[in-house]
């Protein structure tokens, strides 16, 4: 096993890409993901790969669409402004079946807004923040070693389905620090990437990356097999974490840091007699649909707390189906939730002070 | 048993809080304890207060976000302003009275005024006041012996700075023993 090391998440991220064989990086700065090309600007030399500072995110997304074309493993990481701008360039990914890893250590928003820690670039990731029909696997790590592990699933997840994987973060994620440990990367068993245009030598058929199609049965035809492939990572790649929930009255539901900060909350109601669990979805896209399912049995009520408005509470809600009420907490614009704020919530529910 | 240290550590970019927070992170890593560290940042860094919450724990740590500190040093008096009020009955309140004009008004802590930079000054170099600090943070709380916080120091001084090394110890005793 691997010596423990001290590392911020952002530079962990950049070393578990590494290591998962990334060998193109290609970003634009923004606070708080910085650490992510400096440490690449570092790295990527030593490794014989490459780092590139784009001219711009647009720049950067269309530089990694080409290196995905060609094959390699790239990555690109930016925060929430910066991942707006990137849209129609992973739509393009997307529509070309390419693979890649884009990081996004999500700030306060909309707008430039602010460079503190948020989750309100969940719909945008989850939902299809650009055109056309698709979904992105979203992994939601929620902390520095669990960003290691994830990153470097996520270049397997990508090229085993070849499609775009998000990692999830938020400044907070990114700029703290624990001890990490890196793992010998084993990988998955993965299909040749026979698509790739890496020159035919003469001795075979050329390959086309391409998302434009005209004829409109053409375009159905590869959507709905995208689709297939999709239900495929629904059965296979769903990750959550459940605590507590077998006896829980008020199930709290967070993802990333704030699961942390819910989880500390979930120890004081505990400490006070008031029977709280947690469910923490990994993988916010494929959702963990059935825990909720199963869970609903048993809990009286669900609480979704979010560094936003309200976002990742509406699919609980689709996931919960109407079977027991579901309740929301957050703040936002950069505010962090505090685990006594949570644990007032939790009391508002149980007396009944609180409506969904 | 409260096994969990929550320290916030405050004062002005450039006084070595980060660095003083890593170090006992550092620390209670090699001591096999659960840490976090968890730095203030943005424009606020550039001559303004930077501060950052170190947690060291026997069990998993939850939020790394400190709400109500157990231990605080603040370098600063904007630091001791905004943060006195948070630290928990009991806690520990560490100040540069160097630095800052005013005594700790709260009487149900442990509140140690220490002219860190003037002790830092005299034995050579003013900018390791954080040294002393940390040394006396870990004599009153017990978060790590002195011999781990001395070979964490030996692992995150860089290379390059190596010569500041046994200055860094130095201070640290200063503090310890002060």
């Amino acid at each position: 096993m691997s010596e423990k090391v001290l590392m911020k998440g952002n530079e962990a991220v950049a070393e578990a890409a590494i290591q998962a064989g990334c060998r193109y990086f290609f970003g634009y700065p923004i606070t708080p993901q910085n650490e992510i090309p400096e440490y690449m600007a570092k790295r990527m030399p030593k490794v014989n790969g490459v780092y590139l500072q784009a001219e711009s995110e647009v720049a950067a997304i269309n530089m990694v669409y080409g290196a995905a074309g060609a094959g390699a493993r790239v990555m690109t990481s930016s925060s929430s402004p910066g991942i707006s701008l990137k849209q129609e360039g992973i739509s393009y990914l997307v529509g070309s079946d390419l693979p890649c890893v884009i990081v996004n250590m999500v700030r306060g928003g909309p707008g430039l807004g602010g460079i503190q820690p948020a989750q309100s670039d969940y719909f945008q990731a989850v939902k299809g923040g650009a055109h056309g029909d698709y979904y992105l696997v979203v992994l939601a790590p929620s902390s520095v070693q669990e960003a290691v592990d994830l990153t470097m699933e996520a270049f397997d997840i990508a090229d085993m389905y070849r499609t775009p994987v998000i990692i999830l973060g938020d400044g907070m994620l990114g700029q703290m620090m624990e001890p990490v440990q890196f793992h010998q990367y084993k990988g998955r068993n993965l299909p040749a990437k026979d698509w790739a245009t890496t020159g035919t030598n003469n001795s075979r058929k050329r390959n086309i990356i391409n998302s434009l199609f005209i004829d409109p049965q053409e375009l159905e035809n590869l959507n709905i097999e995208r689709f297939n492939r999709y239900k495929q990572i629904q059965e296979k790649e769903v990750k959550f974490e459940s605590v507590n929930c077998e006896d829980a009255d008020v199930v709290l539901v967070a993802y990333g840091t704030t699961a942390r900060v819910a989880k500390s909350a979930m120890s004081r109601a505990r400490a006070e007699g008031l029977k709280v669990g947690l469910i923490r979805p990994i993988t916010l896209w494929p959702f963990p649909v059935q825990v909720f399912q199963q869970v609903a049995r048993t809990a009286k009520a669900f609480l979704a707390v979010e560094m936003s408005m309200g976002q990742m509470v509406e699919d609980v809600r689709l996931a919960v189906n109407g079977l027991k009420p579901v309740y929301f907490y957050g703040r936002t614009g950069g505010m962090v939730l505090t685990p006594m704020a949570i644990v007032e919530e939790i009391k508002k529910i149980s007396g009944g002070e609180k409506n969904d | 048993m409260n096994c969990t240290h929550e320290i916030v550590m405050a004062g002005f970019g450039g006084q070595g809080i980060m660095f003083a927070g890593k170090l006992v992170s550092y620390a209670g890593m090699l001591a096999g304890k659960e840490i976090s560290w968890l730095p203030s940042y943005g424009p606020e860094m550039r001559g303004g207060t930077a501060n950052c919450h170190v947690i060291v724990s026997d069990e998993q740590i939850g939020s790394p976000i400190i709400t109500n500190p157990t231990a605080l040093i603040a370098m600063n008096r904007p630091s001791l302003d905004k943060f006195e009020d948070t630290v928990v009955p009991g806690g520990l309140i560490l100040t540069d009275s160097s630095l800052i004009n005013r005594s700790v008004k709260r009487k149900d802590v442990v509140a140690i005024e220490i002219p860190a930079t003037q002790h830092a000054i005299d034995l050579g170099e003013g900018k390791l006041a954080n040294m002393v600090l940390v040394g006396r943070l870990i004599r009153e709380t017990g978060i790590v012996s002195l011999d781990i916080l001395k070979e964490a120091l030996k692992k995150i001084v860089p290379a390059r700075k190596q010569e500041l090394l046994e200055m860094n110890i130095k201070m640290i005793e200063l503090g310890y023993n002060g």
